[in-house]
């Protein structure tokens, strides 16, 4: 490494910081402070640290509404996440493997429904509709319909790789189609698998606007409505508003360090190829 | 006997069933509501009413004007931008892997943490950024409270948030461009910025694909980061399409929210589609 890149290196560094480092760091700091020293948000170090007090304190809010949210979120994360998985490579599978006029169609479709906003009036008069609205597993739904798009993009891509000698072999073997998919196939997109539950989570994990929409309640509360509900509450305690987003990053965090890899190559996906 | 495909067409049913029920139905409704007084009782046949009505009242035809600003000005600054920070962060400098990590990790906080966070940092008096300004004597500005100015901070906070991801995209492009054209132009004598404009720009143009037509789709989207930093104020003078629809529909004027659903779809299809056609036929002509 030359000199200048050391140089250039150490600058860089330090705007970073300032840019997006320092941000995060008054979150910590803030969210140390007792509700006085917080009121205005600034540099200094907490007279008192009362973290674990405020942590106690955020948590019990609103007869522990944090701990409902991590439930409510945690559930229609996972529930949404097994169902765009196996849904979603069996029609990935189909897309890539069938080339006819009927999966070409459906296969714009897909493209066209990460374009389109979601039209949200008629898609909560349609919830009212089948009893749907204002319930967990309607938010699962609605959460596979929005997130297909861009996991069969992801899986069609990746089954193009997997040659088609394999499925030849497992048919002559006398497979079902179930079969097939199921124990040869699908073991097969282990890497996209990861990648798509890892990016999927996070997107569904952080969703504030559709809960919003399709989710009101308080006993159907979700992690990002939190922060919404505690905004008016905690007005005038900052300090406990910056804990509760400190406790809602943890999860985010927690992937960002074990799946880094996972994050990028399904962020980046369409890039290189355009 | 015809052999059964074994890839039979069924497997699309359950996505699809959900697909069609969730996502078309509500998306073919919105063409029959948008044309209707619709309330949470019923719905009566206007004609183009809503639509007339969102183009000549001023604090709706504002959020159409303020999307594409806001859509204009994000996808602009995120792509500038994330070109110049990969090509920094591929040069082979000190530290360039933790940084990486730290101008990408924003992307997966969640945006209302972000948005209150900021409104706190851009509060006029007691705000971080304030404070920091008036250290170096500069008298910082309302960042949130001043209507002329609301929309492009958080334009600003939305550039900060997502140009990780440009960054990210960019720094996989630029991993695909072979370094022999650098070392043909470096022959030629081609000077560094030379190099840039000459073999980096037009090689990594897919890239550019991906990050203009994802930060525009998103940037004409927006909701959640306006509606924790400003709920469209003050006054409507942050307000876009996306908030638009949330007030209206609180408000239970149904069919004009639905109208605002349509007018969002019809905006996004006129930015994207030949935008996207463009981008794809450069590519063949390179």
């Amino acid at each position: 490494m030359k000199t200048r890149q050391i140089v250039i290196g150490l600058i860089s560094m330090a705007v970073f910081f300032v840019i997006f480092v320092i941000p995060f760091i008054l979150v910590l700091l803030t969210a140390s402070k007792t509700p006085a020293e917080a009121a205005s948000v600034d540099f200094t170090l907490p007279e008192r640290w009362v973290f674990w007090e405020n942590l106690v304190e955020t948590v019990q809010t609103r007869d522990y509404q944090l701990l409902l949210a991590y439930w409510n979120s945690s559930v229609i994360t996972v529930g949404a996440i097994v169902g765009l998985v196996i849904f979603g490579a069996m029609v990935g599978y189909v897309l890539q493997r069938r080339d006819t006029k009927l999966t070409r169609g459906l296969f714009f479709m897909v493209l066209a429904g990460l374009m389109i906003p979601p039209a949200v009036v008629p898609t909560i008069w349609l919830l009212q509709g089948i009893n749907l609205f204002k319930t967990l597993h309607g938010m699962v739904l609605i959460q596979i319909a929005y997130g297909l798009g861009f996991t069969v993009l992801l899986y069609r891509s990746f089954i193009a790789t997997i040659p088609r000698d394999l499925d030849e072999a497992a048919i002559i073997d006398g497979g079902t189609p179930l079969q097939i998919f199921f124990r040869v196939i699908l073991p097969l997109l282990k890497p996209v698998t990861v990648t798509i539950i890892v990016v999927q989570a996070i997107g569904i994990f952080n969703d504030f606007t559709h809960p919003l929409y399709y989710l009101p309640g308080a006993e159907n509360v979700t992690v990002q409505l939190t922060l919404y509900n505690f905004q008016s509450q905690f007005v005038s305690q900052i300090n406990l508003l910056f804990m509760n987003i400190l406790l809602i990053t943890i999860p985010p965090l927690l992937v960002f360090i074990f799946f880094n890899r996972q994050i990028v190559a399904g962020m980046t996906s369409g890039a290189v190829k355009g | 006997m015809q052999r059964r495909s074994p890839y039979p067409y069924w497997f699309l049913l359950p996505a699809g069933t959900i697909f069609f029920v969730l996502f078309l139905v509500p998306t073919i409704a919105s063409f029959y509501f948008s044309l209707t007084y619709w309330d949470p009782f019923e719905a009566r046949f206007a004609g183009f009413e809503n639509y007339v009505q969102f183009f000549s009242e001023p604090y709706l035809a504002r959020g159409v004007m303020n999307t594409l600003i806001f859509a204009l000005l994000t996808s602009g600054l995120k792509t500038v931008l994330g070109l110049l920070l990969a090509v920094l962060l591929t040069s082979g400098m000190l530290g360039q892997g933790l940084m990486r990590s730290v101008v990408f990790f924003p992307v997966l906080v969640s945006t209302i943490g972000v948005g209150l966070l900021f409104q706190e940092l851009m509060h006029p008096t007691e705000g971080a950024i304030n404070v920091a300004l008036s250290w170096v004597g500069i008298d910082g500005p309302g960042w949130l409270t001043n209507p002329s100015l609301a929309l492009f901070s958080v334009a600003l906070v939305d550039v900060w948030r997502g140009v990780g991801l440009a960054t990210l995209i960019y720094i996989a492009g630029l991993a695909t461009i072979s370094p022999d054209y650098y070392e043909a132009a470096r022959i030629d004598g081609a000077t560094r910025i030379q190099q840039f404009w000459r073999v980096t720009v037009p090689l990594v143009r897919p890239a550019t694909t991906t990050v203009v037509i994802l930060s525009l789709i998103g940037g004409l989207r927006l909701f959640d980061l306006i509606w924790a930093m400003t709920r469209g104020g003050p006054g409507f003078s942050s307000d876009v399409l996306a908030s638009t629809i949330y007030k209206q529909y609180q408000a239970g004027f149904w069919g004009l929210s639905t109208a605002g659903n349509v007018i969002l779809f019809l905006v996004i299809a006129v930015v994207i589609l030949p935008l996207s056609l463009w981008f794809n036929r450069k590519e063949v002509d390179l």
